[in-house]
């Protein structure tokens, strides 16, 4: 009984893992920002956007369907832009009636539907890749080096340092739940919702109040080495000819992405 | 992992005599709780000495307060320093406290940071720390562990890391809450040996008389906040009553 | 292992106007947050934050069995908020929910401010501001005014949701709204059952944490005002919504957030494109970036109130 997502991070050696962690997390976020400024319907410019991605899965050397195959988390919500098909913009397509309501699908609304959809899964399989080839504590450096507050960088480490072992001890109330919700003979197990409800209020209460007291333990570890409420980081990245001669093929093909996506 | 061949640690800085003194230590918690009525003790530079006795004996809150984590009523003296606010950086870099739970103690998200924590908040420079964060690993034997992440360790392999976190900021006294607690008994036996080689005074709280009787030549019984007993291993583990009375079972081995 | 909860809105559902528009929001709360938390909490701000946030992680784990297969889900906004505070309760949940998009990718990056004020700040201000206001009233009375808080910043946060996939283009306001709220006003309820029997469990064990003035040390009457105009109007937005959305996207229009004859990046603050510009990305950014200010201005004047 493990809490394990190692398998987030692939751990090979390829050009992409190489990379500085700042580079990959700004291309990251110029790509998905590429993606969001792309008009409905400019298939041409999704392609294109979709061959970045392919040339990175490929300089990852995790497969080309790497991100493909793991992409469709996005598309549980996708259900909220069903209703985008029913547009009342365009020509209609056909009309249906279910129960009270008159959905009339038109041609604007189909294509819009398309479009948040590819926005949505070229945008996802971007992140997918960000993580998949750079540790998450690299993935913290970058975003401090890049500016964001010490502070929030810090915590986001220890969420995903204590996030494990938390998450362990979440399991571990789980399994004693379900050890003691036998069900005798005749008997209907688990008793109302509401009190199913209340048992699970109090495992998060007292897992609450571990998590609370760890955090003193913590602090007293931290001030025990020396901690005065000023963290300290080392600065171990460094830009290389790599890092600048990916970011101009990338400048330059999110170019030519936007030129064909204007026409 | 095999046990490896000795070898000396440049680690310890040097300090001679007297490295601790505890003068009547007094300590109770706000909820009421009184955890030590007096406590006095000495260690020598290069002592090897255990501190046993029951659960709530006072052994945790004592070693919170040997680096001024915890504040009571009392003496206490560091490398002939006395343990007052303005010279916490100072102690604290002296005195290497290592927490029960390794969990507590490895906070950061990597090996490598969690063993840097230490020398970079003294404030040495980042080739120095380098340096010291290398050289800990290697103490421990867990050089290869540089760039793993915490959480994917096992028990034993945290508690040697743990070990390094303090190594690396090279204290002249390492003090350890229950090191051999939850561990199987290779990583036990790993654990024994480390501490036998390792060069440097040490203060370590333990249940594992047998450990006791291999690795520390001076044993300190507390039971309800006071020192009961102190004074070799062999004459306090074979006094049944004495172990008898504060709930330690007598061990052959 | 991981199940992701419905809230968590993905990159390409909302236009990139509303990204940066919640984006600023929450920017402009969370450096408050933190300068608030190191205020009160100073050298434990580090570790008490990360630790609480994989707190709050790890008890979004805990479901239970509610009928047919489906479970109930926590996501312990208003729970953060009462027994850590509001500051505090902001701040852990920011964390979780950056660490939720970045490692699993549930929700997006450049939608996260949004996530970020729809499951951190709306739940925070509702699950605090309510259960302020009835710090010194009995116990029931309090434990009652927590589960509906948790149930109404659910909703709330349901709704938008709901609001900003319409404002984007992204759905259809007939049609997002009831099933958005639908879900989430059965899932609130799990949410509210779970917060309630959390207090219960942590005022037993340490009572400290939860008296009257431990509580309202962490932040001021401020919040009560603000909590109560966001419930109400949440009360009184979602009946309109869901049985009068042809006269909501009409108001909305007549205000200019809601253009329908632009497609969709360009739907909000048509009034603010830049002439010059015309209809260009660059124009979208701009146009984005001055709502932005606007939203900014506004959110400081709230941030302002919410100050001891």
């Amino acid at each position: 009984m493990h809490f394990d997502l190692a398998d987030r991070y692939h751990d090979t050696d390829s050009r992409l893992h190489r990379l500085d962690p700042r580079v990959k997390v700004v291309t990251t976020i110029g790509f998905i920002l590429s993606t969001a400024l792309l008009p409905d319907g400019s298939w041409a410019a999704f392609g294109l956007s979709w061959l970045l991605l392919l040339w990175a899965n490929h300089l990852a050397r995790l497969g080309l369907d790497f991100t493909f195959r793991r992409s469709f988390l996005a598309l549980p919500f996708a259900l909220a832009a069903v209703s985008a098909i029913f547009s009342p913009l365009g020509t209609p397509l056909a009309e249906w009636r279910v129960a009270w309501l008159t959905l009339i699908p038109t041609d604007y609304g189909l294509m819009r539907f398309v479009s948040i959809l590819l926005r949505s899964w070229l945008s996802v399989q971007a992140a997918i890749l960000l993580v998949a080839t750079t540790r998450f504590p690299d993935l913290i450096h970058a975003f401090e080096h890049l500016r964001m507050p010490a502070i929030l960088a810090s915590i986001v480490a220890f969420l995903y340092r204590y996030l494990f072992v938390l998450a362990d001890e979440a399991l571990r109330l789980l399994r004693a739940r379900e050890a003691r919700s036998a069900a005798a003979p005749g008997w209907r197990s688990g008793r109302s919702v509401a009190w199913r409800a209340k048992i699970t209020g109090h495992m998060a209460g007292q897992l609450f109040l571990r998590s609370y007291e760890r955090s003193d333990r913590i602090y007293h570890a931290m001030l025990a080495r020396g901690y005065r409420g000023q963290l300290r980081t080392l600065h171990p990245h460094t830009m290389r000819a790599g890092d600048w001669v990916f970011i101009g093929v990338f400048l330059l093909w999110i170019g030519l992405i936007h030129l064909i996506g204007q026409l | 992992m095999p046990i490896m061949h000795p070898f000396p640690l440049p680690i310890s800085a040097d300090l001679k005599g007297e490295i601790l003194v505890v003068r009547n230590l007094h300590f109770t918690y706000p909820d009421g709780n009184v955890a030590l009525r007096g406590v006095s003790l000495k260690l020598n530079a290069g002592e090897k000495v255990a501190l046993v006795g029951p659960n709530g004996a006072g052994k945790s809150t004592l070693m919170l307060h040997l680096n001024g984590i915890l504040q009571g009523q009392g003496e206490i003296w560091v490398g002939g320093v006395p343990l007052i606010h303005s010279n916490l950086p100072y102690i604290r870099a002296t005195v290497g406290l290592v927490f029960q739970n390794p969990d507590d103690q490895l906070f950061s998200p990597t090996v490598f940071e969690d063993v840097a924590f230490g020398p970079l908040h003294m404030g040495l420079p980042e080739e120095e720390v380098y340096a010291r964060v290398e050289e800990a690993l290697q103490a421990v034997q867990m050089s290869a562990y540089r760039e793993r992440l915490s959480h994917h360790l096992s028990v034993g392999e945290k508690k040697r890391i743990a070990i390094a976190t303090v190594l690396s900021m090279w204290p002249s006294l390492l003090v350890l809450d229950e090191p051999s607690a939850g561990l199987d008994p290779r990583a036990r036996r790993h654990l024994i040996h480390l501490l036998r080689e390792l060069s440097i005074t040490m203060l370590v709280s333990t249940h594992d008389l047998s450990m006791v009787r291999q690795v520390f030549p001076r044993t300190i019984v507390m039971d309800e906040g006071r020192i009961v007993a102190d004074g070799p291993t062999e004459t306090i583990l074979s006094d049944e009553a004495l172990l008898e009375a504060h709930g330690l079972e007598r061990v052959d081995c | 292992m991981y199940t992701p909860a419905a809230l968590h809105i993905p990159d390409g559902f909302l236009s990139l106007a509303i990204s940066l528009v919640f984006w600023a929001i929450s920017i402009l709360m969370v450096g408050l947050a933190i300068a608030r938390t190191k205020k009160a909490l100073g050298e434990k701000q580090v570790p008490l934050m990360g630790v609480m946030a994989a707190f709050i992680f790890a008890a979004q784990m805990l479901n239970f069995p509610v009928a047919g297969g489906t479970s109930g889900h926590f996501i312990g906004g208003t729970l953060a908020a009462i027994v850590l505070g509001p500051w505090a309760g902001l701040l852990v949940m920011m964390a979780v929910i950056a660490l939720q998009a970045l490692l699993f990718q549930d929700g997006g990056l450049l939608v996260m401010g949004a996530n970020i004020f729809n499951m951190g700040i709306l739940t925070v201000i509702i699950g605090f501001g309510l259960y302020r206001g009835v710090v010194d009233r009995p116990r029931r009375v309090r434990l009652a005014v927590a589960g509906l808080a948790a149930w109404l910043a659910v909703v709330a946060s349901a709704l938008v949701t709901a609001l900003q996939l319409w404002l984007s283009g992204t759905s259809r306001l007939a049609i997002v709204v009831p099933a958005m709220l639908g879900v989430h006003m059965v899932i609130g309820i799990g949410e509210a059952l779970i917060t309630a029997a959390a207090l219960v469990f942590i005022e037993q064990t340490r009572p400290d944490l939860l008296t009257a003035k431990s509580v309202s040390e962490k932040g001021g009457r401020g919040w009560v005002v603000v909590g109560v105009i966001l419930s109400l109007l949440a009360v009184s937005l979602s009946p309109l919504a869901s049985t009068d959305p042809d006269g909501l996207e009409r108001v909305a229009e007549d205000l200019g957030f809601l253009d329908r004859g632009l497609p969709a990046p360009y739907a909000i603050f048509p009034d603010y494109t830049i002439p010059f510009l015309g209809e260009t990305p660059l124009s979208t950014i701009v146009a984005g970036l001055i709502g932005a200010l606007v939203v900014l201005g506004f959110t400081m004047m709230v941030g302002q109130m919410l100050r001891k």
